[in-house]
């Protein structure tokens, strides 16, 4: 069968909730940092195949894709710097261990 | 059943088997390896669909940026040989159960729904993304790429400022922090 518009939208469905049940699963910041790009990632494929498939002459869902990569390139970015500052007092990137905070 | 079909097959079970891989091991440095892979699937996805300017920005930045930064802070934290923790059983089932309901109601909903399938027209070019991203006129999108390229310069002070390794001498720790944060501080 020709893959059309329903195929790329069960592809991206399912790396959605790959990816969350990543972040539920997952007790390292990193992967679960890992698991939420999977997620941005599904977001943009299902952005780019309804441009491509049901508005064909506009260009918003690339647009919308463009900007997602680069805002998730500087999220990352702070994530990252987060973890390694949390690494520095707690020596463990454990999401377990960051509870400083709790009553 | 010609090759075009074929590839497209081919690149979605590379996609979803290593995105599967990628939150089920318990090697951390293979995870982030998986998950290259993944995205690179996603992006001959974006070739096999004629999007070739957001794949080849998704390789770029996805693949050479971001995974770069990841098995960066990999090694920065901790040991990328160690084996992480195993998660409990009954927290991996409930998730895969709550996930697997989430993801069949989802596509319940896809499938009943007609979408207006268009006929086949030409992918943008990088001329027309070029043209319509920097039109200050109408449908042009101008105003979010000066809004982004701000929010870049913001996560970059921001993350010099998180990671900055504290002052050595525990002296005039305290005096010597707020010089610097006051030298890297932006002037309005």
């Amino acid at each position: 069968m020709e893959p059309g518009l329903y195929h790329i939208l069960f592809i991206s469905a399912a790396l959605f909730f790959i990816g969350v049940y990543g972040f539920l699963t997952r007790r390292n910041l990193i992967t679960m940092l890992m698991s939420i790009e999977l997620i941005l990632n599904s977001v943009n494929l299902n952005f780019i195949a309804f441009n491509k498939y049901v508005w064909p002459d506009k260009m918003d869902g690339l647009f919308f894709t463009l900007f997602i990569i680069a805002i998730a390139a500087a999220e990352a970015a702070v994530a990252i710097a987060i973890i390694i500052n949390l690494y520095r007092s707690h020596k463990s990137i454990d999401v377990e261990n960051a509870e400083d905070l709790k009553y | 059943m010609n090759g075009s079909t074929i590839i497209f097959y081919l690149l979605a079970a590379l996609t979803l088997t290593c995105g599967l891989l990628s939150v089920s091991t318990r090697q951390i440095f293979r995870a982030a390896i998986y998950l290259l892979f993944s995205l690179v699937g996603i992006a001959g996805i974006y070739f096999w669909l004629q999007y070739e300017f957001i794949a080849a920005v998704q390789i770029v930045v996805y693949v050479g940026g971001i995974v770069v930064l990841i098995i960066f802070s990999i090694f920065l934290t901790q040991q990328a040989g160690e084996k992480l923790a195993k998660q409990k059983l009954d927290r991996k089932i409930f998730s895969a159960l709550a996930v697997f309901c989430g993801f069949a109601l989802t596509m319940l909903q896809v499938y009943q729904h007609d979408f207006n399938i268009a006929g086949t027209t030409a992918a943008p070019t990088v001329g027309d993304i070029g043209r319509k991203m920097l039109n200050v006129n109408d449908e042009g999108y101008a105003l979010p790429f000066e809004v982004i390229s701000m929010l870049l310069l913001a996560a970059l002070v921001g993350c010099i400022v998180i990671a900055l390794r504290a002052s050595p001498n525990p002296s005039q720790g305290g005096a010597l922090k707020a010089s610097d944060k006051k030298d890297i501080h932006l002037n309005p």
